[in-house]
């Protein structure tokens, strides 16, 4: 096949205008791909997928048979998000997870939110992520959630909205940065033609905030994974490696007079801070689950003696579970006193019996969503659902109402994608990930989630969701 | 450094060693097979059951000796522990546990070396060709050496790696020399013999060095020299033992004093042991002591590194 020729779109498209025109930021990358062919650039998806494969950029399933290592479909088409829409998000997601910080401080220690009655009690206290040992253990620089993936998307007006917060450990940030570099290496050409942001420090202001995150100098920072079996191994060894720390496992670790120590070929090594990618669960098999192999005996002691730091902290979920998010919005004026940059979804909680009433009456066109799901399982996707599955649906949200959020189906806006047909649209959105430390930062991008399928709106890779690169564009270079 | 790390490493580059050395031997023990006046081509494809211990194994799960059962079973059996396939997918699990520890280059050699043998093992080793698959086997860890050589740090993860080679290397060239005991009648100075030797010199890549130090025609005495106490040749039992000497000590800390003791102690006798001593006590019984002190060392340096409480 020849020439590339752009779809008809309907609803927001990140690249194209109703009519067929492109919008300003991707001028630039539009006048390259007028210059490219469809077997040229099915060479490149093969040479990508090629080396993705002996990178070993893989992921686990969870379900299928063990060791079985996918590669998250990834799309060589760039998103652009020009620089003026990023500096607003970027102070949004900055206002928002302070806010959330803020937040956790409050309910582990004074709870004016509660008291002041902005927030129901029992929407906090019997939340199954909130952590009672937590309570008045202070944090350095009072931060809980050190790195928060704030998920955001584009309606089909084009609007913002944060869909989720991502508290306890947020993932994808290395495909955030081996998209950027399969992209330099791929099309090079491009990135001298336009001024691409660059996110490729990201391993370097994470350590920083982890180093900072303590009270101690120099502290010796490792990262705790659940081992080479989990979905994220990947991004776990990456990570690891980018920032030179030890890629620790709950073995490797133990607790001795009060302060943890991992067992090196020079014998026992002090650790100071753990950026740990195992949930609040199985950290402490003595304190918590106690048939938990992933975790270290004993840590929860040496942690709540302040003797060592996790990052996130402990208890960080009941800030991003779905029923505190339609109070986020509120927590912003409350604790910072500033009008939301960012505006959440619309959210019904099926807890409420009005709720519920609306809900069940308008399930056709809703997203139903469980509480504390995640990673896109147990939830209905009502105008994709067939009759029988609404019905279903309908039963277990009567059962149990408080269990269930609904919004509103938002058209996700859609970006081109590359496909075996040439190019076309599919729904998008995006996660930045956003660094809590001495001050809030992030770097200018995040992980570009693509539903594969035309017309899909379920972007998560768990449920064979793609990627592709971020690009911030710098002012004055479209 | 992490102990399990430096497991991983050590253990990696032992089981991609390990696949090197069974690929030469059995490159060997196919050749033979496939000379016309082999006295017997079964003695021949018995020698690397015999040399690994694993021929109780083999015959557990087959009914007789056969050449292509046995090249099967060393390698591409899933079945088999000590198989070449097994061995680097051994190597590649724990190169993948040691991800961030090593280079990307290092990675991705074992990486897609693990990926294509899944291709071959798919076409089975008749379709790929024995001698090729041998070759292939021999140019993969070439290229993880090169790999491992030429892009990592020095540091005790690139000693853990070399450590982890030159045990498995130390213990498979005593066990590849011990052939010499295994098959019977091979002791003459027949055509057959100056074969045998050939291709050991061969499977071991040490022929060109074996024509530079020696004028005289190949011999078991001089081989024996060659591989046991030459310190030129990079496969011998004294170069070994010199690097894991060297490479020991290098390690940070102070752990390890009694792995240290056994390799200098065994270094020592090497380095100023003689061929009569050799000769005198019996090659076998020599290379039996050998492959003892090899595995004691080994076993020290995991207590001592690699499994600390």
């Amino acid at each position: 096949m020849g020439p590339l020729s752009l779809p008809d779109v309907s609803g927001y498209d990140e690249m194209i205008l109703p009519g067929g025109r492109v919008r300003d930021a991707y001028k630039g990358y539009h006048r390259w791909l007028l210059g490219q062919v469809h077997d040229g650039l099915l060479r490149k998806r093969k040479e990508a997928e090629l080396q993705f494969h002996r990178v070993g950029i893989t992921f686990n399933v969870y379900g299928e048979e063990s060791g079985t290592e996918r590669l998250i479909p990834f799309d060589a088409l760039p998103r652009v998000i020009p620089a003026a829409d990023w500096r607003r998000l970027e102070q949004g997601a900055i206002q928002r997870v302070r806010a959330l910080n803020l937040f956790l401080h409050d309910i582990y220690h004074d709870q004016a939110i509660i008291r002041a009655g902005r927030l129901p009690a029992e929407q906090v206290f019997g939340n199954a992520q909130y952590q009672p040992c937590m309570q008045d253990l202070d944090l350095p620089n009072r931060v809980y959630s050190h790195i928060s993936g704030v998920d955001v998307i584009r309606d089909g007006e084009g609007t913002w909205y944060v869909l989720e917060d991502n508290l306890r450990t947020p993932s994808g940030v290395s495909y955030m940065i081996e998209n950027r570099r399969m992209m330099m290496r791929l099309f090079p050409e491009l990135f001298s033609q336009q001024s691409v942001a660059p996110v490729e420090h990201y391993p370097s202001l994470l350590l920083e905030t982890l180093q900072e995150s303590g009270a101690v100098p120099n502290p010796t920072v490792v990262l705790l994974t659940p081992g080479r079996f989990n979905s994220a191994y990947f991004e776990h060894a990456f990570l690891a490696q980018q920032m030179g720390i030890e890629l620790v496992e709950g073995a490797d670790l133990f607790v001795k007079d009060g302060l943890v120590y991992m067992r090196t070929t020079a014998g026992p090594q002090r650790v100071d801070v753990i950026y740990r990618r195992v949930d609040d669960d199985y950290l402490d098999p003595l304190a918590l689950r106690p048939d938990s192999m992933l975790g270290v005996p004993g840590l929860l002691s040496v942690y709540l003696q302040g003797n060592v730091i996790l990052a996130n902290a402990m208890g960080t979920g009941v800030g991003d579970d779905k029923s505190i998010y339609p109070y986020v919005p509120d927590m912003i004026r409350f604790y910072l006193d500033e009008e939301p940059i960012l505006a959440n979804v619309p959210t019904w909680q099926c807890r409420d019996p009005k709720a519920l009433d609306h809900v069940l009456a308008h399930l056709p066109e809703l997203v139903v969503k469980e509480v504390h799901g995640a990673g896109g399982y147990g939830m209905l996707v009502g105008p994709a659902a067939s009759r029988a599955e609404i019905a279903a649906f309908r039963e277990r949200l009567r059962a149990r109402p408080a269990n269930y959020i609904a919004q509103p189906t938002l058209s996700l806006s859609t970006c081109p994608i590359f496909v075996d047909e040439g190019i076309a649209p599919r729904h998008i959105d995006l996660r930045p990930f956003v660094l809590s430390g001495k001050e809030t930062r992030l770097v200018p991008g995040g992980l570009t989630r693509v539903a594969m399928s035309a017309g899909s709106l379920v972007v998560n890779s768990s449920q064979g969701g793609g990627t592709k690169d971020t690009w911030v564009l710098e002012d004055g270079s479209c | 450094m992490l102990s399990r790390t430096a497991a991983d490493l050590y253990w990696l580059s032992r089981y991609f060693e390990r696949a090197e050395n069974t690929a030469r031997m059995l490159d060997v023990a196919w050749n033979l097979s496939l000379i016309p006046f082999a006295v017997d081509a079964r003695e021949e494809i018995t020698a690397p059951l015999i040399i690994t211990g694993s021929r109780e194994a083999y015959e557990a799960a087959h009914d007789d000796i056969r050449v292509d059962e046995v090249m099967h079973f060393f390698t591409l059996d899933d079945g088999n522990p000590g198989s070449i396939f097994h061995c680097l997918r051994a190597a590649r699990e724990s190169a993948h546990a040691v991800r961030g520890k090593i280079t990307a280059e290092m990675w991705e050699s074992v990486n897609s070396t693990w990926l294509e043998l899944r291709e071959i093992r798919a076409q089975g080793l008749e379709g790929y060709g024995a001698s090729e698959f041998f070759d292939w086997v021999k140019n993969r860890s070439h290229l993880f050496r090169g790999a491992t050589y030429g892009t990592s740090m020095r540091n005790d993860a690139f000693r853990f790696l070399r450590l982890g080679t030159f045990i498995e290397r130390a213990d498979n060239t005593a066990r590849i020399l011990d052939v010499k005991h295994q098959i019977g009648g091979f002791d003459g100075d027949g055509a057959v013999d100056f074969y045998r030797w050939h291709a050991l010199l061969r499977s071991v890549g040490a022929y060109e060095a074996y024509r530079e130090i020696y004028s005289e025609p190949i011999n078991s005495e001089r081989v024996s020299e060659l591989l046991i106490l030459r310190p030129e040749v990079p496969r011998s039992l004294r170069s070994c033992m010199q690097m894991l000497c060297e490479l020991l000590p290098a390690i940070e800390g102070q752990a390890g004093q009694q792995s240290k003791r056994l390799a200098a102690v065994q270094f020592a006798r090497l380095q100023y042991g003689d061929l009569d001593h050799i000769v005198d006590t019996g090659l076998h019984e020599y290379l039996t002591d050998f492959l003892r002190r090899v595995n004691e060392l080994a076993d020290t340096i995991r207590q001592e590194y690699l499994e600390v409480v």
